[in-house]
């Protein structure tokens, strides 16, 4: 081979390599990818049937309750417009708590409730006074995204 | 009167590191001696008031002066001294300051090492860098002042976030950060060699040590990361694919294509533009790594409060720095060619296979990590990728760059003759497989296809790289630092493979319920619940359980995890109870109060090797800075080469 066809190959080779590396990034991507919906979208039945989901929202105050001594936990999550009926088995984050932020990963059942496999609270590095947790609670009802700070831990 | 010293040093930084670029960029360009000479006294103007102001926040927070902004959102007084000095950098402002200090530190110890380069292009690397620390400095003066007052003043701090209120704060930020800011070296290199529109084997024998040196940093603390996020943050794990994560992470998979693809340059003086194409990557990825989670646009379990002003300006700085290279890329890297060529099969035709999966990897991990942004940008929603993508996208590039890694360091420079060595390499290959097999399906019993090539791979790798070396041992030649230094890190990635392998095939983790005197058995072990009690610390009470851990009846060891409540946030956090046992890593922690007859929700975790993977990026750093210290680029810190250079990197894209 002459250099000039090595290079050839060689070139040909990587651009083969990137070619199935990418496709096989772009179909894992589709694949895995989880969305992420608001109790008003679910509530919308903006959910496709038994996709796996995340759904954020606010815990309800005063919805958190416990099967007596298992691991199973009900709550529900809410956006301040709808509500959604949240059932868990595991050990809930540190920062959990009724009134705060939560993101948790599921399906939804048939029945409407959200059977979560994972529940995730968010670290927050600042303290926010109570008042300004309590503005930018209503700030992520209202905007519902999920990029807006939850309630901070305090 | 002491943050207004800080203040005024910062200002007089930013003063000195434009001075520094000015002189050490226009004086090469227009020819003054006399400017190129101010160069060294900007440099080390600079790292005074640098440190100087680092030196003023420390007193701020020692002394409790909750007058400054920052030190009364981020300390309190009943904050032990040693996290209220490693408070520094607990948040955005003085996470800044560090990045800041790091590279005056960096800059210095270039400014020393530069006294043996040509003076012209020692200018041009430490006017890059004032470049650099000019923006870092503009950045942290206009938008992130660690120096602002409160008035009035607070009557005490809102306290250091619980969850840093750990050892690893000490040391995991400033060992990352070095290594970030390390790139900075490798990136001014780049441009003064581009400035000059030269580059020859010298230059890459100059650029190696100081990348080496970085990546070596940044390995540790990517390391160390994890391990802090493994005890400290109680969901067990220790990698995540978290947006913070995967920054460290980018640059890393960049800086190492950067170090192999130096290695090419210094050799045979190949590569040339490839490498310069890198070096702006790696170091434009430690930049954006800072975007990412300085500005808050990721949503990340350990992302810094947003503030879209702040992304802004990094926006725009990063446009200007990276933009600004790569015009200079464009302007210059065409008049770099190289004459010589290689042969499939040579070495350099596996390094470049080596560095195509680096930035493969990269970029499936850059992909991952930004798709959320650019869906939501986009409005078509709101995603998340999680390790349901990132396991199988980077396991695609990583197993063909280990199955290549143990034939490429048996191959030699321009030929693509494998003869000498096939022997070597097929033995090593089948005994690889037999151990392989033995681990997988002999050991651990439940092994599946993926443990199986991951142990094989990993032990091919080991018994490959040691092939080389015990030969020149018999022989009684000498092992030069510098292949020592791979020999090494390439055994840590093998030991990471194969840790990593099992960690993943046979971690087994449950959630249980347990009441007093009760036992859960997990992968063999029996941990029995003894009850919990109160334990109070010095900014906070506790919650501590008790738990027996034996296997077989033999006692292993007595775990005791906490639930800790601060005094100050209220906030709770989980401390893990950690112990090792046979190389399995066991993990308690303890969930809530189920309010049943004492009954506790308890997480327990079993890892087989987990620690090892952190020791072996320990290996793998300590690998790099063997190889860094070698004496020939001691040695080659000389006059610069015959000048004909001008090459390109044949046969590199």
């Amino acid at each position: 081979m002459t250099p000039r066809r090595r290079r050839l190959v060689l070139v040909l080779g990587i651009v083969a390599g990137v070619s199935i590396a990418g496709a096989l990034a772009l179909s894992a991507f589709r694949q895995n990818v989880t969305f992420f919906f608001d109790p008003t979208e679910v509530a919308a039945g903006r959910v496709p049937a038994g996709e796996r989901f995340r759904l954020g929202g606010m815990v309800t105050k005063g919805s958190l309750t416990r099967e007596p001594g298992s691991l199973e936990v009900h709550f529900m999550v809410t956006d301040f417009s709808h509500d959604v009926p949240v059932s868990y088995t595991g050990v809930l984050p540190d920062l959990f708590r009724e009134g705060a932020g939560v993101v948790a990963h599921g399906r939804l059942r048939t029945d409407g409730t959200f059977v979560a496999d994972e529940v995730l609270a968010k670290h927050d590095e600042k303290y926010m006074p109570p008042e300004v947790a309590r503005s930018l609670k209503r700030r992520h009802g209202e905007s519902r995204t999920e990029g807006a700070p939850p309630a901070s831990g305090s | 009167m002491l943050p207004e010293l800080g203040q005024f040093a910062l200002v007089l930084a930013l003063l000195l590191a434009a001075l520094q670029a000015f002189y050490g960029i226009a004086g090469p360009a227009m020819g003054r001696e006399r400017w190129m000479a101010a160069v060294i006294p900007a440099v080390a103007g600079q790292a005074v008031m640098v440190a100087t102001a680092v030196a003023c926040l420390v007193a701020s927070f020692v002394g409790n002066d909750f007058s400054v902004s920052y030190v009364a959102e981020n300390s309190n007084s009943a904050l032990p001294l040693f996290y209220r000095v490693a408070a520094l950098w607990g948040a955005h402002e003085g996470s800044l300051l560090l990045w800041i200090f790091l590279l005056a530190a960096w800059t210095v110890a270039v400014a020393i090492g530069a006294t043996r380069l040509p003076p012209r292009f020692a200018a041009r690397v430490l006017g890059v860098l004032g470049v650099v620390s000019f923006g870092f400095l503009l950045f942290t003066l206009a938008t992130s002042n660690p120096f602002l007052r409160l008035d009035p003043p607070a009557p005490d701090g809102r306290d250091l976030n619980p969850i840093l209120q750990d050892p690893g704060l000490a040391v995991h930020p400033p060992i990352l950060y070095t290594g970030y800011v390390g790139f900075a070296v490798a990136f001014a290199f780049a441009c003064a060699a581009m400035l000059e529109g030269r580059l020859d084997q010298q230059w890459a024998r100059w650029t190696r040590p100081w990348t080496t040196v970085a990546w070596s940093f940044l390995t540790c603390g990517i390391a160390l990361g994890s391990f802090w996020a493994y005890y400290e943050l109680g969901w067990g794990g220790f990698w995540f694919w978290d947006p913070v994560e995967n920054a460290s992470f980018m640059p890393w998979l960049v800086g190492t294509a950067l170090v192999h693809s130096l290695a090419v340059t210094d050799k045979r003086g190949l590569f040339k533009s490839w490498t310069l194409l890198l070096a702006i990557l790696a170091f434009s990825l430690s930049m954006l790594g800072t975007f990412l989670v300085r500005s808050g646009v990721l949503v990340s379990v350990h992302s810094f409060a947003a503030d879209p002003r702040r992304g802004i300006f990094i926006l725009a700085f990063l446009i200007v720095m990276i933009g600004g290279a790569l015009v200079l890329y464009a302007w210059r890297a065409p008049a770099l060619k190289s004459t010589a060529g290689f042969e499939l099969g040579a070495r350099e035709s596996f390094l470049l296979f080596n560095n195509v999966l680096l930035v493969i990897a990269a970029g499936t991990v850059f992909a991952g990590t930004l798709a959320p942004l650019i869906s939501d940008a986009l409005g078509l929603g709101t995603l998340s990728v999680g390790p349901p993508y990132f396991n199988p996208t980077f396991m695609i590039s990583m197993l063909p760059l280990l199955a290549l890694l143990s034939v490429g360091i048996h191959a030699s420079w321009k030929r693509g003759r494998l003869t000498d060595s096939q022997r070597a390499l097929f033995f090593t290959l089948v005994a690889a497989a037999v151990v392989g097999a033995g681990l997988a399906f002999g050991w651990y019993a439940r092994g599946r296809l993926l443990t199986f090539v991951g142990a094989t791979l990993g032990v091919w790798i080991i018994l490959s790289s040691l092939v080389d070396p015990i030969d020149r041992w018999r022989r009684g030649l000498s092992l030069s630092r510098a292949v020592l230094g791979m020999t090494v890190a390439h055994l840590g990635i093998a030991l990471a493979v194969i840790a990593l392998t099992t960690v993943q095939s046979f971690t087994v983790e449950r959630d249980v319920a347990l009441a007093p005197g009760a036992t859960a058995s997990v992968a063999g072990y029996e941990f029995r619940f003894e009850g919990v009690q109160s334990v109070e610390g010095p900014n906070y009470d506790a919650i501590g359980g008790t738990f027996m851990v034996t296997r077989h009846g033999e006692a292993v060891a007595v775990l005791r995890p906490q639930k800790r409540q601060y005094w100050v946030q209220h906030q709770v956090t989980s401390e893990t109870a950690i112990t090792m046992h046979h190389g399995n890593n066991l993990l308690i922690a303890l969930g809530e109060d189920l309010k049943a007859g004492g009954r506790w929700s308890v997480r327990i975790q079993v890892r087989p090797l987990v620690s090892l993977v952190w020791f072996a990026a320990f290996i793998m750093a300590l690998g790099g800075a063997l190889a860094a210290s070698d004496r020939r680029y001691r040695a080659a810190a000389g006059a610069l080469a015959p000048a004909r250079t001008a090459s390109a990197a044949e046969g590199a894209r």
